[in-house]
């Protein structure tokens, strides 16, 4: 009897095929097709997206505008994949993100995509560094030195170096949202999501954490971030806007 | 995820919210202390009576006068001059009655009792040397009784330690004279202490020959020749129903009586008190089990809030988490073992006060405690079951939400 390998393995964790390198095989890198998202029932529903297709090259920079309730953040919770479309397809790396188990949306979150929350979300009474490593955690990274490296390697490329051991209670908005970029970076994602990330932060505090993304995406990764501020969309290399769950415009501007 | 990982998170988690922790281990600990103590102090009474009754004499039979059945006729317990020394010796013969070991026959009279300037009222045993063998009674300082005592109508008296204690309270009781109702006695032996049984004082006790009790209390009316009691003993435990069957058969020929419908004396095996008092004290035990089971399910009712409420601020944590890449097998192992060492540190310090309470309490409450190894480990696994029922299963729940449904639901 011969033995015959008709197919290569599956990579096991995420549904996405990659090749060696972990460059993706085909397809553009996020895929948005008819999406729409509803909440509640009956005559109290609300649809927060209304049929939206939107494509987003590796390496794109976007800024996504809009005026309050318009359905960003619930556009941005698809494509982080922390929520479901109620309808269209999603496809991430060329993988459509409907068939993936419980366990693969887990690892795609914790190793594709880092997410940037308004409110930061860090837990209060852990230390930076400890805030940073839970990714790596989850990544099934076993030795704590490793995690503590990686966690002060992070922390320092946001410069945070020396604020390690301190506490988020111990640290100003604009440095805890710092920690929270370490923390989506910290397993080296190929996307990094942010949803107004300096809403809570003074103008000087927003410019440095602007000029952080902007250093994020120089480095080949991909952003997309929402945005009220036309000075920020303007570092952007393209201005997605939405009104009433519909995109009204998708403009891209060459550097 | 290591073990070692989620041991340390979970400790950090629980350190976070150290008065719910601490909160959520008091109630469990009291829960747990408060089922091992009533349990154990239910097996310690169940012991005491059972070791008190056991104390009332090895492999005992009490015959007394009057009977259970024709009560009206006989005129009532004791009170009738049915059982005479005669029918103790007839008792002790080895071929009617082989199954007998040991006879004593009592009389039972209250007396005063006078030394030097002390006074006392105690009740004055009359009979043989075999009555402390049957009773299990030891005589600690002096000597016992003897054959030879009853024989030569000796003046010699075993008193117990409460009347010691009351007429000789600075001396040594052995040896010397102490006067029952104006009639001067030697003390020769004091007997051991035994406390309180069913019926009587065992320690407000004199004990003197049956013949010298014969002369000292035989003028005080009609029936006062009575024997109150004659202790029998059987030869062995097994054989108490045929010693039983042997003293009813010779006893009915002795006082010529058709059948034992119509007897006039009663007698009582031991092992019937014992059957009764330990299930008197089995009520008891399941009583207090049954009340430390309240308190046990009103902590767990407590930790059961604590929990909950714990549980919902979590969600928002939970929620994060998942977002950065938890499954809900990894939350759920998280919660699991919070929970786990949250009811483990319960269970053991519940253990540890049940400990100390079990050497503290006996000397306050005047009761024993025994510990029963059962009541300490279903007291445990019913800590540990609270914990990853109340704990385990909202975080469960929340584990399978979305991220951002979870994120957003505080
Ligand atoms: N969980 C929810 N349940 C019901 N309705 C919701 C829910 N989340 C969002 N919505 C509704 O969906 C619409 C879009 O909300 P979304 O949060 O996406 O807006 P947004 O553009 O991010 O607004 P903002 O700039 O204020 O953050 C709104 O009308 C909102 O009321
Ligand atoms: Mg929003």
């Amino acid at each position: 009897m011969m033995e015959v390998e008709t197919e290569p393995p599956k990579q096991t964790g995420t549904a996405v095929e990659r090749s060696s390198d972990g460059s993706v095989l085909s397809g553009p890198l996020l895929e948005l097709a008819e999406v729409s998202k509803s909440y509640g029932e009956g005559a109290a529903q609300v649809l927060a997206l209304r049929s939206v297709s939107l494509v987003v090259e590796r390496g794109d920079y976007v800024a996504i505008m809009g005026q309050s309730g318009s359905g960003k953040s619930t556009l941005m919770h698809i494509l982080g994949c922390l929520d479901v479309p109620s309808s269209g397809s999603y496809r991430l790396s060329g993988g459509n993100v409907a068939d993936l188990s419980e366990a693969a949306l887990a690892d795609v979150r914790n190793r594709q995509v880092g997410f940037v929350f308004q409110q930061f979300h860090l837990l209060p009474r852990i230390s930076a560094w400890r805030n940073v490593e839970l990714p790596l955690i989850y990544a099934g990274v076993r030795q704590r030195s490793t995690r503590r490296q990686r966690a002060e390697q992070a922390l320092a490329a946001v410069g945070l170096a020396d604020r390690v051991d301190h506490r988020p209670t111990q640290l100003s908005g604009g440095q805890q949202q710092r920690v929270a970029i370490a923390r989506a970076l910290v397993t080296d994602p190929d996307i990094l999501l942010a949803d107004e990330p300096t809403g809570n932060l003074a103008s000087d505090q927003a410019d440095e954490l602007l000029s952080i993304f902007d250093t994020v995406h120089e480095l080949g990764r991909t952003v997309v971030l929402i945005t009220h501020d036309p000075d920020v969309a303007r570092r952007s290399q393209r201005q997605v806007r939405i009104r009433d769950g519909r995109i009204v415009s998708d403009a891209t501007t060459r550097p | 995820m290591s073990w070692i990982e989620l041991v340390r998170g979970a400790l950090d988690g629980l350190v976070e919210r150290r008065s719910r922790s601490a909160l959520t281990v008091l109630g469990l600990l009291i829960g747990i202390a408060a089922v091992i103590l009533t349990v154990g102090l239910g097996e310690g009474a169940q012991a005491q009576v059972g070791s008190a009754i056991s104390a009332l004499g090895t492999n005992m039979l009490i015959v007394t006068p009057g009977s259970t059945s024709t009560g009206g006729v006989s005129g009532g317990l004791g009170s009738a001059s049915t059982l005479t020394l005669a029918d103790a010796a007839a008792l002790g013969s080895t071929t009617d009655c082989p199954q007998i070991s040991r006879v004593a026959p009592v009389t039972q009279h209250t007396a005063a009792l006078a030394a030097g300037v002390n006074n006392w009222t105690a009740p004055v045993v009359g009979t043989t040397s075999a009555y402390l063998s049957i009773r299990n009674r030891q005589v600690v300082l002096g000597r016992p009784l003897t054959a030879a005592d009853v024989q030569r109508q000796a003046h010699v008296a075993l008193i117990g330690t409460q009347v010691a204690q009351n007429l000789f309270p600075t001396s040594r009781a052995v040896g010397r004279s102490v006067e029952i109702d104006g009639v001067p006695f030697t003390v020769v032996g004091e007997l051991n202490p035994a406390g309180s049984s069913a019926n009587a004082n065992e320690d407000n006790l004199v004990v003197i020959p049956i013949s010298v009790a014969e002369g000292l209390f035989g003028s005080r009316g009609p029936n006062a020749q009575s024997l109150s009691q004659i202790l029998l003993s059987a030869t062995s435990s097994g054989n108490m129903s045929s010693a039983y069957q042997e003293a009813e058969t010779l006893l009915l020929e002795l006082h010529q009586l058709p059948s034992s419908s119509s007897a006039d004396f009663t007698i009582t095996p031991q092992t019937s008190l014992l059957a009764t008092a330990s299930s008197v004290s089995k009520t008891m035990t399941v009583l207090l089990a049954s009340v430390a089971a309240i308190a046990l399910l009103v902590g767990g009712i407590g930790v059961m809030n604590i929990m909950l409420v714990s549980v919902s601020e979590r969600v928002q944590e939970i929620g994060l988490r998942k977002a950065l890449g938890a499954t809900p097998g990894m939350i759920l192992r998280q919660f699991l073992v919070e929970a786990t060492l949250l009811g483990l540190a319960g269970g053991l310090l519940g253990v540890g006060l049940g400990l100390v309470g079990s050497l503290v309490l006996p000397a306050l409450l005047h009761a024993p405690i025994v510990i029963s190894i059962p009541a300490v480990v279903g007291a445990v696994v019913v800590a540990v079951g609270i914990g990853l029922c109340f704990g385990v299963y909202p975080a469960a729940r929340a584990a399978h939400l979305s991220p951002i449904d979870a994120l957003r639901s505080a």
